[in-house]
């Protein structure tokens, strides 16, 4: 078996090895003492499994688990204006939330509508939103908003959560078995929106996730991490690897920035045109490119009809020109090869395309996504 | 899993048998299927297909990851584990049973000077770090 393969052919968490110390959670010890596979994701040493991969998938979708999260970043803005400032700094609109607690899927775009990065803002008070970002663009986000805000509300302040940990935890039984550890949380969450958030002292419950089912993302206090870890899994809960989180997001039909879309691309081309409010009055940072740019390909989903197993980057052969590939694995809950993938407009649901795998056109069907969600394939 | 003794391996982490009829039977080490993680796709090299040595002849592929598989010497495919494509994860229940393919090697002195069971696991110590 050839090693130089695996490192080529490697997923988005199989970054370059390099020398420099990787970053760790306060959960490294426990993934360590559960048995789990370390790897190297963009410089923060991560579970990818802990034994069979597939089996944390099924897991999840068929009871629930826990994800190790603390790589991703929070970020408190505060202040006056805190609302006004995020209608102008992101493309879905923060006037969709009104209700406390509710939260907003958005990308935050550059002027030139390449996408920065896709986040989630809780709104708790008109004086403080809460957003949750992705790990590898934190500081690049973080430096992005302090500078916009700069110029359009010097009075607000960002504020990097470094004290805080997240943990999620997915699932149709996740709700309860946080319920089951911190009782004292119950009351506050159980009437929940999906999308919505409530804090409990120094627990902030949301109901959100990455994974198409039921579940809550739970941020606290760094030093109670491994505490409240350990003690999910005296509950029950079985602790899931980042290789998991990346098929049962696919099978949700969820991007993942890097993959799915980064600086180079816009969010009408990578399935985001749900989350980009171009109706109203609103001015929004590439409003402006979007609007004098309509998008020529778009993202679609691909089942895989041939043997062999879909990856990103390979490319996709149609009547309507060529596209590629963003995020390609093995579905567990379908038993067969998905993707997403970008393609030229004129591609309809229900085409066949060639998709080039080594030496070989293996055949795909254009389908709609999701692929699958709580619990089932769609 | 200790590796068996009876085995001959490669650096690229192929196992090899020789069987009695001196045709060879190859497959991937439990290093390797545990490196890869869940398999859920085999593709064996064509029956009669002529292979150099470290040529590569088939794939393996796992929910994270796609790997070459190589030649150990050079011969004639002689036999393709069709079982494979419709239970791929037997490679990681039963690495040593699971073979992927069948060689008759040009030479057999080409097999015997292959690494043994305990020079392979001094090749995979020395990878790990």
């Amino acid at each position: 078996m050839g090693r130089s393969a695996i490192f080529v052919l490697r997923l988005f968490y199989f970054l370059e090895m390099t020398m420099t110390t990787l970053k760790t959670t306060p959960l490294n010890a426990a993934h360590r003492a559960m048995g789990a596979k370390m790897v190297d994701f963009g410089g923060w040493d991560m579970p990818v499994n802990y034994g069979s991969q597939i089996d944390e998938h099924h897991q999840v979708r068929n009871d629930c688990g826990m994800f190790d999260v603390c790589h991703m970043r929070v970020v408190d803005i505060k202040g006056d204006g805190v609302r006004a400032f995020l209608r102008y700094l992101l493309a879905n609109n923060a006037d969709k939330i009104a209700l406390p607690g509710k939260a907003l899927y958005s990308a935050m775009l550059r002027p030139d509508g390449g996408v920065i990065d896709d986040l989630i803002i809780y709104f708790m008070t008109e004086q403080w939103f809460r957003v949750v970002v992705n790990a590898g663009t934190a500081d690049k986000d973080i430096a992005w908003m302090k500078q916009q805000a700069y110029t359009h509300a010097p009075a607000l302040t960002i504020t990097s959560r470094d004290d805080l940990a997240m943990v999620a935890i997915q699932g149709p039984n996740a709700r309860a078995k946080v319920w089951q550890v911190l009782p004292h949380t119950r009351a506050a969450t159980e009437g929940l929106q999906n999308f919505q958030a409530a804090e409990c002292g120094e627990y902030f419950v949301a109901r959100t996730g990455y994974t198409g089912e039921d579940g809550f993302e739970v941020m606290l206090p760094k030093e109670k991490a491994e505490a409240f870890w350990y003690a999910l899994n005296q509950a029950g809960v079985q602790p899931i690897g980042l290789g998991a989180r990346d098929t049962l997001r696919l099978e949700a039909g969820m991007n993942l920035y890097g993959q799915d879309m980064d600086e180079s691309v816009g969010p009408l081309e990578s399935g985001l045109a749900w989350t980009v409010d171009l109706k109203s009055e609103r001015d929004f940072i590439g409003k402006a490119t979007l609007l004098a740019n309509p998008p020529t390909r778009k993202l679609v989903g691909l089942l895989l009809l041939d043997r062999g197993v879909l990856r990103g980057h390979q490319q996709v052969h149609t009547a309507h020109g060529a596209g590629e590939i963003t995020s390609g694995s093995f579905s567990p809950t379908l038993e067969k090869s998905i993707a997403l993938a970008r393609v030229p407009n004129g591609v309809q649901i229900g085409d066949t395309v060639q998709v080039a795998i080594r030496d070989k056109m293996l055949a795909a069907q254009v389908v709609k996504y999701p692929f699958a969600r709580n619990g089932k394939a769609i | 899993m200790s590796n068996p003794s009876n085995l001959k391996y490669t650096a690229s982490h192929e196992w090899v048998k020789t069987e009695t009829d001196g045709t060879i039977t190859i497959g991937i080490t439990q290093h390797a299927q545990e490196l890869l993680g869940d398999m859920v796709f085999v593709e064996a090299p064509a029956v009669g297909r002529k292979l150099k040595a470290k040529e590569e002849c088939a794939v393996v592929e796992s929910v994270k990851a796609a790997a070459d598989v190589y030649a150990p010497v050079s011969g004639e495919v002689v036999a393709a584990n069709s079982a494979l494509d419709s239970s791929p994860e037997t490679i990681n229940s039963d690495p040593y049973g699971a073979w992927i393919f069948k060689m008759k090697p040009d030479s057999a002195t080409d097999v015997s000077v292959l690494l043994d069971a305990t020079a392979y696991q001094a090749h995979v110590d020395s990878e790990a770090h």
